[in-house]
């Protein structure tokens, strides 16, 4: 830029030598926009480039693509006929924003009503909810957690929970993904040394868990964990980002999926952005929690309130999944939701793909592995129709590269079946079949089903 | 007889230093004590002579200078102790010699004569090389055994979660029955309301309730993914995402901007991006907790410089270039706000600019409460103080203020905003702003272009309230005569916040309920560095009218002189 000697430059030269020779020249299969709500079908907007993808444009062209990418577990993300007019009618009644702090005068009768509602469906004594899922863990690990606290989470936990930890200044230990005994080698090895240097016992520990890890679509083995800490007297945060509304009978997460009593898990986290179709984040707990929190969290004391339309978005979604506004849609989709993600998984699985996840979890990743591979899969399923997400560095170490489908109620049988005629013929082309098929049950089964 | 090579190295390469009786051999590098005459040879021998003696296979015959040596040294007598340890010793050395030199231990390797003294060099030297390669000799730990880690378990007692609850924290605040307007209706009464930072009067405005009405029909309420994974919504021939970004940097005069969905997550998003480890920031002690955060997050050295004072500023950053000699990596940035949330006071642009030119620092403002109120034309603080937009490096701004939308964006150069695509955390790792936010954005953006009046009517609420407020007991005013936020503080502190906390709750609290005139107290979390003092906020807006701020100054004199006068 202009007058810029003297000045050390802005970017530093190693942070994007990635970006430079790696990312620009994949850039097209990431970010790409679209022109109608994000449901099962939707309008992908066509983009070309005319210097070797360091620039993209937009046309005006559309292509209408099957939608395996967004996270619309309970398909409320476009128009829904109960919850879209309700959201309408509060938008008239309380306008787009509140511009002010739930401190403040941001505190509407539907905030109040919504905290009640999520904290009923979750099963806990009261909730708070924010305006931002990802400001709700970074906000609310400082309050909980100071200097002379532990943290023990998991290694593939998200990014705001990592830059939540770190704001809170206490000590951050890291045990083995998934794996209950290896958090109990960590949590005795911790308890009996201390803190670092000064040996001083712990103030509090805390363990940090999701409900569904976004990347590897398995469900985390909670019942084990909550034990091993309710052992050693260690205090447990779920984040249910990905699960609250998409597993269990009723849809309230994977506490009611693995049988765990919501009493001993102590906060619970989870955002409304993917199962509830609209944004912000919420925390429960014990009453006293929840009123502390209201008196010292930063997201409630200085970011504005929850946008009024989104709030009764969400009441309004909870009342359909719970069969409260008098259909019983709520149960059909969350019984949608179930079979397509295990009808889905079973067929790839023998189709030969390497597909990571547990039953029941609607998120999959068909590993790739490559990056190479990464934008031959993304732009051969675009051209014949089918909008997948392809996971790269830094999301995922760079050479474990992967597509991750995110399966919802809203795709019926026939767009599934498509699906995977279409994932199966790209997965042969690029070559990432790492198992071999299973043609041979198939025909079995035809077999009996002919002898019968 | 033959000599005992392996003796003769010992003393010689270990080095040790026994000096119980015998002789003391000066040797040119260290001073070894040897018990027979042999060693006493090979000793002295040593360091000059030692290379001659090992490469040489008839290296016995150099022992031949030995008797002169030593009997030069023999001066000092001998001692019957030693010489009985030294018979041993000769006899021991005997064995030894004849069972090195045995046939086993001569060897033949590609026509070179090995005899027996190598085989025990090349021992030795594997031996040395062992003994170098270990660590520092460190006392074994004896590792807990898993009974003593029980105990341990059982005994350790955790703090609670939360600490116990106290009375202020039981507070709950008024809850709203009606859009946040200028006028809102509280326990079914009405109040004016000076609570919502509404600064234009757009909350609840026809125009943006149409557009918000329109992208929910279409798009539904959520966006349901980040922006790398379809969460980008572009509805031709209008654009949302992309085209609230355009909109943004072509009414701001910048090349490019960045949408975030939460106003919040802006700052402490923007500043880990572009500071890292080792950066240098200062700092107005004044800024919100956002900022704080974003600083702390991106662990530079933070050096805090006094409220809004540029003398201040201007020795923090002479210290600073005094010190850091080496400055041609380090990357250097001044933070400050445009209107401060927590004094009200205006940041002096100009000066500002004139110390980072004079310094080559990098400038980060944040103009929430500026973008839309400020300048002529509502483009913020770089048109008020009359400074180019390409001066200021990076802008952010929450949109929760004079947009009446919620959200965030940050604008700069095309390589500062791409940069923040990639590596932005509150960017790539969550959930794009929901579509009929961003379109009441754009809506609200085309309103503030096609009617500059609504920035003079704000202006001219402004300075109406302030002459209302000129002097009201026990209140002293601290905001600058042109910020939207109007912050009066108590003239005499009760000595601590909590005091100063309760009286000012208590003002507001009767505000409300005896003249319904809604305004707000300034709360701190525990997290919070600021020390700036409490006071009472009123946010202005263009949608109120003159009685309302009548109605606000009198009922503020009258409550505030009745509280104090109770409290003395």
């Amino acid at each position: 830029g202009f007058g810029f000697q003297g000045y050390a430059p802005i970017c530093l030269g190693l942070e994007d030598f990635y970006i430079r020779r790696l990312y620009l020249r994949i850039q097209d299969c990431f970010g790409r926009p679209i022109s109608s709500a994000p449901d099962a079908w939707f309008d992908v907007v066509e983009r070309y480039s005319n210097d070797n993808n360091k620039t993209l444009k937009r046309t005006t062209k559309t292509s209408k693509c099957l939608n395996l990418g967004s996270y619309n577990y309970l398909g409320f993300a476009a128009a829904d006929e109960y919850c879209t007019p309700r959201a309408i009618e509060s938008l008239k009644k309380f306008a787009a924003s509140t511009c002010s702090t739930r401190v403040d005068g941001g505190t509407t009768m539907l905030h109040t009503d919504l905290e009640e509602c999520v904290a009923r469906f979750v099963g806990k004594p009261a909730a708070v909810v924010f305006g931002m899922g990802y400001v709700t863990n970074s906000a609310i690990l400082p309050i909980l957690m100071g200097k002379g606290g532990l943290i023990i989470s998991d290694s593939l936990n998200h990014n705001s929970i990592v830059n939540g930890a770190r704001g809170s200044g206490a000590t951050i230990r890291v045990f083995q993904h998934n794996t209950p005994s290896h958090l109990e080698t960590v949590l005795r090895e911790q308890i009996a040394e201390g803190q670092p240097r000064t040996h001083r016992p712990w103030k509090k520990i805390m363990v940090i868990v999701e409900g569904i890890y976004s990347m590897e679509g398995e469900l985390c083995k909670l019942p084990e964990i909550v034990s091993i800490c309710k052992k050693y007297k260690a205090y447990v945060y779920l984040d249910e980002a990905h699960s609250i509304g998409a597993v269990g009978k009723s849809g309230r997460g994977v506490c009611e999926l693995l049988g765990v009593d919501t009493a001993d898990v102590d906060v619970m986290m989870g955002t409304f952005t993917k199962s509830f179709g609209s944004c912000g984040g919420y925390i429960a707990g014990s009453k006293e929690l929840v009123q502390y929190l209201k008196y010292t969290c930063p997201a409630h004391l200085y970011g504005t309130a929850i946008s009024p339309p989104g709030a009764q978005q969400i009441i309004s979604s909870i009342k359909v999944i719970l069969g409260e506004d008098g259909s019983n849609r709520g149960a059909q989709k969350l019984a949608r939701i179930r079979e397509n993600s295990n009808f889905f998984r079973s067929e790839l699985q023998k189709m030969g793909f390497e597909v990571l996840g547990d039953n029941d979890s609607p998120v999959m990743p068909i590993m790739l592995y490559n990056p190479a591979k990464i934008p031959a899969f993304s732009r051969e399923c675009l051209r014949q129709k089918v909008a997948v997400v392809t996971v790269a560095f830094p999301a995922t170490p760079l050479l474990l590269a992967r597509a991750r489908i995110c399966i919802s109620a809203a795709h019926t049988k026939e767009d599934l079946v498509k699906a995977l005629e279409v994932i199966s013929g790209v997965g042969d082309l690029v070559g990432i079949k790492y198992f071999p098929a299973e043609p041979n049950k198939q025909h079995q089964e035809h077999g009996t089903i002919k002898l019968e | 007889m033959q000599p005992a090579p392996l003796f003769c190295y010992f003393p010689a390469v270990l080095g040790t230093k026994r000096e119980e009786g015998g002789i003391q051999i000066e040797v040119p590098r260290r001073r070894v004590l040897v018990p027979c005459q042999e060693l006493a040879a090979a000793a002295a021998l040593s360091s000059n002579c030692f290379r001659r003696y090992c490469l040489s296979e008839s290296g016995r015959a150099e022992l031949g200078k030995r008797d002169t040596y030593t009997n030069r040294k023999l001066g000092k007598g001998f001692s019957t102790m030693a010489s009985y340890g030294l018979n041993m010793l000769n006899s021991t050395v005997n064995w030894v010699t004849q069972a090195l030199d045995a046939p086993s231990a001569r060897a033949v390797v590609f026509g070179v004569h090995i005899g027996g003294h190598y085989f025990v060099e090349g021992l030795l030297l594997v031996v040395i090389l062992f003994l170098l390669s270990q660590k520092s000799y460190k006392p074994p730990k004896r590792p807990l055994s898993k009974k003593e880690i029980d105990e341990l378990c059982d005994d350790w007692v955790p703090e609670p979660l939360i600490p116990s609850i106290t009375k202020e924290m039981q507070y709950q605040p008024p809850v709203l029955e009606s859009a946040a307007g200028p006028h809102v209706v509280i326990n079914g009464k009405e109040v004016v309301n000076f609570a919502t930072a509404d600064y234009l009067g757009l909350v609840g405005h026809e125009k943006v309730q149409e557009s918000c009405t329109a992208a929910l029909e279409k798009y539904g309420v959520g966006s349901c993914g980040p922006r790398g994974f379809y969460g980008t919504i572009d509805l031709l021939p209008l654009d949302v995402h992309l085209d609230c970004e355009s909109r943004i940097s072509k009414f701001l005069g910048t090349p490019d901007s960045i949408l975030y969905s939460y106003g919040l997550s802006t700052m402490f998003s923007a500043i880990p991006c572009f500071a890292k480890k080792g950066d240098v920031i200062v700092v107005d002690e004044g800024v919100h907790w956002g900022i704080q955060n974003g600083l702390h997050l991106s662990r530079s050295t933070i050096v805090y410089f006094k409220h809004n004072d540029m003398k201040s500023l201007h020795d923090t950053l002479e210290n600073i270039t005094a010190d850091n000699k080496r400055a041609k990596k380090l990357r250097r940035y001044i933070v400050v706000e445009s209107v401060y949330q927590n004094s009200g006071q205006i940041a002096p642009l100009d000066e500002i600019i004139k110390l980072k030119e004079k310094y080559r620092f990098r400038v980060f403002l944040d103009e929430s409460n500026s973008f839309g109120v400020l300048g002529q034309s509502g483009r913020g603080l770089t048109e008020y103080c009359g400074v180019p937009v390409e001066k200021i490096d990076i802008i952010t701004a929450a949109m929760g203020h004079a947009l009446a939308t919620e959200g965030g964006f940050c604008t700069g150069s095309t390589r500062v905003v791409d940069h923040q695509r990639l590596s932005s955390s509150g960017y790539v790792f969550s959930a794009s702003l929901p579509p009929y936010l961003a379109t009441a954005a754009i809506t609200a953006i085309d309103m503030i272009e096609e009617n500059p009046d609504l920035i003079k009517k704000l202006k001219r609420n402004i300075s109406l309230l302030l002459k209302g407020l000129s002097n009201v007991e026990g209140l002293t005013l601290t905001s600058s005569p042109e910020s939207p936020i109007v912050f009066l503080k108590l003239e005499q502190s009760t000595g601590s916040t909590k005091g100063d906390m309760e009286v000012l709750e208590e003002i507001a609290e009767r505000a409300l309920k005896e003249d319904s005139v809604f305004m707000v107290t300034s709360k701190r979390s525990i997290l919070d560095k600021c020390r700036l003092p409490v006071g009472i906020r009123l946010f202005v807006s263009a949608g109120h009218t003159e009685a309302d701020l009548t109605k606000a100054s009198e009922c503020l004199k009258r409550v505030s002189a009745l509280v104090l006068k109770h409290r003395d």
